[in-house]
């Protein structure tokens, strides 16, 4: 039973978010917003890659392959249904800002994160099965090849742009809208970290960590290791899908050289380095790794780019080497631990 | 016909080359049980450093092919000598500290060690982002090609197939018949009873690293010089991954299954190339443009009907 006091606080969640959503564009620097924008991204990326790679124990290196499917199925959706489904939004895309702009782009939005995520959770059902049965490593190859069979899939296909990117149809004058904004790049933002807060304390969040912690033993405790870690991988891989819709209405050209490799492994940096297993770890480690490269591009030029992956890199190495666990290890940055911890030396 | 044992042939050279490179990974697996993710880098780096050598070497264009193999070996050895030291630089600092360590972070950790080396390599003072391309080492044009009937073979291809085999031939007696080799086998079959017999382990992990570094660089002489590909720091991954998975394929931790695997990879490869562009009304699919997402669809298959690889035993997880 809910306690009406939560329904008043989800209340006041939604209306300072879409309160921010309407403020924030018009007043915040363009650069400092598009930071904040992809940062909210990131989080959703690193926290739902986080459910495979920290709670279940496998190794997904290919999370921004599924970050590409949510994208451009997502986007796909929004251009080659406008005529039959989402008529009322401008053809050019771009809706504004204001009040108006979210209550015209919320039914749109919502459909291309629900496509992005589904088709994502399928595909990542197909890819997960077959490796998922073996060790985890098989995954980690897997994954990386899967991002290279999606770069081939989208090169060959020209109604999503091959590769010259996506951003419309020209043939239909349909342009991939505007409809990412501040409120659903935080909402879904909070509802992955709710989701994966509480999954800790279900029964199947338990049973992701017992197979984490020991996969023969949990097996023989009666957990489907198979079906769990499955089970992670396409829950994982729905969000996965969601953050690239909302990634490809944001940037409204998506190409696909944006989802290599290159930002997967930035993904792995992200989740190891805050913690496998630790959900803030996560959440800082994401704000944190999004916002750095740009701060250094702005203060330092941007020949620092360069070095971007060397330094990323050796972090990650340095962390193994010294603190495997990442900074937060699998605890958790909590308020009310941080309340006992100053508590104790009064009660004592 | 003809065309058959043409598209046959290159995808042998091509094989050859995936051959070299996945042995390193089913060696090192073998031992290690990881994915050495910087061996593909080890490849790109061997590559360069051959390509460096061509000009120290003041290579010039020959007449006859034995003229260019002369030419062609001290790069080969060159390269090769500098990416063992690589290999153990890399088992030394980042693989040898997390012996006891689990598998995962031993596994993010070659990760980063590859994201670095191909982060460095694009570093503008280092390989720089610009392609490169070797100079001619061996004769190349009609008077270096045989014509048997309707197919024609270079003397590029021929080299590379001989030389592949030669190397791969060392590695064979290397690991049959000699003391070092009989400590490899003892220790990818058990590696904790191997140390308790006296081997020393490490030794033998930094040998196994070694003889891997060594092949994926003459595998990336070969690939950059005789097939006069366009070097890039990230030419690596590609090779890498399929060597990989013609490895997995192969049956990991098997080196007759390297070949095997590698050689299917580098045929299935050249066949999906050769095949014929399909235009049936609104069905218009040309397979050439699909290469790529080929090899990781046969490996979905391998891995759902024979987790094990062609030629792997399935040894089954014991507690």
């Amino acid at each position: 039973m809910t306690k009406p006091i939560n329904y008043v606080i989800a209340l006041a969640i939604l209306g300072v978010l879409a309160t921010l959503s309407v403020i924030l564009p018009v007043y915040m620097d363009d650069l400092v917003y598009r930071v904040l924008m992809l940062s909210g991204i990131a989080v959703i990326m690193a926290v739902s890659l986080n459910l495979i790679n920290g709670f279940t124990g496998q190794f997904s290196i290919g999370h921004a392959g599924f970050q590409a499917v949510g994208a451009y199925a997502g986007a796909a959706l929004t251009v080659y249904g406008h005529n039959d489904l989402f008529g009322h939004l401008p053809k050019n895309g771009q809706i504004g800002t204001g009040w108006m702009s979210l209550a015209v782009g919320a039914g749109p939005m919502l459909a291309s994160m629900l496509a992005g995520g589904l088709v994502a959770a399928v595909i990542g059902y197909i890819v997960g099965l077959p490796s998922l049965r073996l060790r985890g490593d098989y995954l980690a190859i897997v994954t990386l090849g899967f991002g290279e069979i999606i770069r081939v899939i989208v090169e060959n296909n020209d109604s999503v742009g091959g590769p010259r990117g996506f951003s419309g149809n020209l043939d239909l004058g349909v342009s991939v809208p505007a409809i990412t904004n501040f409120f659903w790049v935080f909402g879904v933002a909070i509802v992955v970290i709710l989701f994966a807060r509480n999954l800790r304390f279900s029964i199947s969040g338990l049973q992701y960590l017992a197979v984490r912690e020991d996969e023969v033993a949990a097996q023989a405790v009666g957990i489907d290791t198979t079906r769990t870690k499955v089970n992670a991988f396409v829950i994982g891989s729905f969000f996965a899908g969601v953050g690239g819709a909302l990634f490809a209405h944001y940037e409204q050209t998506i190409l696909i050289s944006s989802f290599n490799f290159v930002r997967s492994f930035d993904f792995v940096t992200i989740v190891v380095l805050g913690g496998l297993g630790s959900v803030t770890g996560s959440i800082i480690s994401a704000l944190v790794l999004t916002a750095l490269p740009e701060i250094l591009r702005y203060s330092l030029g941007a020949q620092f780019n360069q070095y971007r992956l060397v330094s990323y890199a050796l972090l990650l190495i340095v962390m193994m080497l010294v603190r495997p666990q990442g900074i937060f290890g699998r605890g958790e940055l909590s308020f009310a631990k941080l309340r006992n911890k100053f508590k104790k030396p009064a009660t004592q | 016909m003809d065309q058959f044992l043409q598209i046959l042939i290159n995808g042998i050279q091509l094989g050859s080359v995936y051959v070299l490179i996945a042995l390193g990974y089913t060696m090192v697996y073998g031992v290690l049980r990881l994915i050495n993710f910087a061996h593909s880098d080890v490849f790109m780096v061997g590559s360069f450093v051959g390509f460096y050598a061509c000009g120290w070497l003041k290579v010039s264009a020959q007449k006859t092919v034995f003229a260019g193999l002369v030419q062609l070996l001290p790069i080969l050895f060159i390269a090769m000598a500098a990416c063992v030291l690589l290999g153990l630089v890399i088992e030394r600092f980042a693989y040898r500290p997390l012996r006891r360590a689990p598998r995962l972070t031993a596994l993010i950790t070659a990760i980063g060690v590859s994201l670095f080396i191909e982060g460095a390599a694009q570093l503008p003072f280092v390989f720089g982002v610009n392609p490169k391309f070797y100079p001619e080492i061996l004769p190349s044009g009609p008077a270096s090609t045989i014509q048997a009937g309707g197919i024609t073979i270079s003397k590029h291809q021929l080299v590379m197939v001989i030389v592949s085999a030669i190397l791969v031939a060392v590695l064979w007696y290397i690991v049959q018949r000699t003391k070092m080799g009989k400590a490899m086998r003892a220790v990818s079959h058990d590696f904790d009873a191997a140390g308790l017999m006296g081997i020393p382990t490490d030794n033998v992990i930094a040998f196994t690293f070694s003889i891997g570094a060594a092949l994926a660089a003459a595998g990336g002489v070969l690939f950059g010089g005789l097939t006069f590909k366009s070097l890039l720091p990230l030419m690596g991954v590609q090779m890498g991954l399929k060597a990989f998975v013609a490895a997995v394929v192969g049956g990991i931790g098997s080196i007759p299954g390297a070949m095997l695997g590698g050689l299917l990879m580098g045929i299935s490869e050249s066949f999906i190339k050769g095949a014929p562009h399909i235009k049936l009304g609104v069905i218009d699919f040309d397979p050439s443009r699909w290469t790529d997402a080929a090899a990781f669809l046969i490996l979905i298959l391998v891995l759902l009907i024979r987790p094990a690889g062609l030629l792997g035993k399935n040894t089954p997880e014991k507690v």
